[in-house]
């Protein structure tokens, strides 16, 4: 049974008394979870998040399902996500993508390698147009202006 | 040639702590607008012509005068889930100069009355998000924000709120749902957010260098904001240039500014030995222009809306010889799909369709009669939702098919793409 940490259960009492009102805390908890769940959230998070925050659980789930952040299914350890649109498009983000599902043995976005180190996906607009292609590793700053060489040396580098 | 207002110290790594800014000029202007009545710095924001730099385009001073004077607690937002295809201009500003937006912002929910103000960032951006808070942080610590700032007797507290991956958190009235906490879906319009916006309160929602600029409207007065640009469209903005030219990146130019010398100065040109073929002028929402149009284009709401396109978010994509317009179509067409709300049928149907059709030409199971099909789709799709990201999603796929025919009518007819003599790759079947 998920159960967040007690820091994680303070964090979202903080976050409930943070805006006007608190449905507004529903985002930030959701992250949480998701960070203390291994990268995705699951059902039983879900039901603990809504009896933590008094809010139902359909509520919440709504809210998960609609933003792309949020992942419902497990995933790699790192999670790589690939920018595919216009710009990155069209200098090579879904070549990218593609190679590099291949080099750790993924057959499409979404599998997780068998390590349970790495899973692909393919994501919209990042906003660095100018260094294209770029990709995101779970929720942390932009790897840019990346080669095939390049984002492999990155993944090698990763424990 | 670049003009500098809102990046002349771009280049400079102290400009992005309080420090810095401060040994810059920064918030003398702040401690200025605390002395002004409110009214006239809403005057000077209207006088100067100062129009929304998110995308629409719209006059800030007008939208600001929508609040009514009720005595009702008010709300400035600050929309920075900068997240049009081909955008990234407002990231460069906040990591260069999270400072100015913070400065900007105080000084425009002071002339509002607003007392609590939010910036709504979109989730990815860990990386800007971060130095964001920071800055608030040191603004909060040095007494810029919070109670009784600068001993004026205004208060106003300013909070980063992360969204979580939702181009449509960018339409204003999906961004106040997405901080009420609700899926992101935008509401319909009247009433407008001024009059019943964030938790159903009077609120003004501004993109990041829109209230950026309020500070040099106020350095620089009306006549000396207005000194650059054109009549209608006033002053400098930032353009977000990508896609096949040499050197791409933020620049700072007069609207009005010829697309071509853009191209060609500030951005280097194209790659050695290709032509162009196409410009996005304003954000993948934007009508693309072909090179003719492209060339003799000015950067500035009026002209590039005679040429049938916008200067939206001021996101231009260069598209060089090399490029498959089905293939470009594709991500655009895709992208629309996967973000469409699912709210109006239009739209969730709509965007379905255009990326079904587009497709399954890319995987050469293309049917003649399918860019007549997908003109009829998009046509269906304007003018019939409660938000514009279906006509978003129609412009650009209606401008594709018929101004590059040749190029879908090739591709539906031999399963190949014209311009690479490729089929389908893999890279675009598992896309």
């Amino acid at each position: 049974m998920f159960q967040l940490s007690d820091e994680g259960k303070a964090f979202v009492k903080k976050q409930l008394a943070r805006y006007e009102q608190k449905e507004s805390a529903i985002i930030p908890s959701l992250y949480r979870v998701q960070d203390e769940n291994g990268g995705w959230v699951s059902p039983e998070a879900i039901d603990h998040l809504s009896e933590l925050m008094d809010i139902p659980a359909s509520r919440i789930q709504e809210v998960m399902k609609f933003y792309t952040m949020f992942n419902q299914r497990p995933r790699g350890k790192y999670h790589v996500q690939v920018c595919t649109t216009l710009t990155c498009g069209m200098l090579g983000g879904r070549e990218l993508c593609s190679f590099l599902m291949k080099e750790h043995g993924v057959k499409g976005p979404g599998e997780v390698s068998k390590d349970g180190k790495f899973s692909f996906s393919h994501v919209e607009c990042l906003g660095s147009c100018d260094t294209a292609p770029v990709m995101q590793i779970n929720r942390e700053p932009y790897h840019e202006s990346l080669t095939e060489e390049k984002a492999l040396k990155i993944l090698k580098e990763l424990k | 040639m670049e003009t500098k207002i809102l990046s002349e110290h771009y280049h400079k790594p102290e400009f992005r702590a309080l420090a810095g800014y401060k040994a810059l000029g920064g918030y003398e202007m702040l401690a200025k607008a605390l002395k002004m009545e409110r009214q006239k710095i809403i005057d000077e924001v209207k006088a100067s012509g100062l129009r929304g730099r998110g995308g629409a385009g719209f006059p800030t001073g007008v939208k600001w005068g929508f609040l009514p004077n009720n005595g009702e607690p008010r709300y400035l937002l600050c929309n920075a889930d900068e997240s049009e295809p081909g955008t990234f201009k407002d990231r460069k500003m906040i990591e260069r100069a999270p400072h100015q937006l913070i400065e900007g912002m105080i000084i425009s929910a002071y002339a509002l009355g607003a007392r609590k103000s939010y910036i709504y960032m979109r989730g990815e951006y860990t990386g800007p998000g971060r130095i964001l808070r920071q800055a608030i942080d040191e603004a909060y610590a040095a007494g810029l924000l919070g109670g009784n700032i600068l001993g004026s007797g205004f208060d106003l507290d300013l909070d980063l709120y992360m969204g979580a991956g939702a181009y449509i958190c960018g339409e204003e009235t999906g961004m106040i749902s997405s901080l009420e906490g609700l899926k992101g879906q935008p509401k319909l319009k009247p009433p407008f957010p001024a009059v019943q916006g964030y938790l159903r309160k009077p609120t003004i929602v501004n993109n990041v260098e829109t209230l950026a600029s309020v500070v040099y409207v106020l350095r620089d007065g009306v006549a000396g904001y207005r000194a650059h640009g054109t009549e209608k469209s006033a002053g400098t903005k930032l353009f977000s240039v990508s896609g096949n030219v040499n050197r791409p990146g933020t620049y700072e130019v007069p609207l009005g500014y010829p697309l071509k010398d853009f191209i060609e100065q500030e951005c280097g040109g194209l790659k050695p030995g290709r032509t162009l073929k196409a410009v996005v002028p304003g954000g993948s929402s934007a009508p693309v222009l072909t090179a003719d149009e492209a060339l003799r284009a000015t950067l500035d709401y009026e002209n590039l809306a005679s040429l049938g396109s916008m200067l939206g978010s001021g996101a231009i994509i260069v598209i060089d010889d090399s490029n498959c317009m089905v293939d470009v179509l594709g991500t655009v067409s895709h992208f629309y799909w996967h973000e469409s709300c699912g709210q109006c049928t239009p739209c969730r149907e709509g965007t379905g369709w255009l990326h079904k059709i587009v497709d399954s030409i890319l995987h050469g199971r293309g049917k003649p009669g399918d860019v007549d099909l997908l003109v009829k789709v998009a046509d269906q799709m304007k003018g019939r939702t409660i938000c514009a990201l279906s006509d978003a999603a129609a412009l650009p796929v209606i401008s594709f098919v018929t101004k590059f025919r040749d190029e879908f009518e090739y591709y539906i007819r031999e399963g190949r793409s014209k311009v690479t003599g490729k089929g389908p790759t893999d890279a675009q079947m598992h896309h």
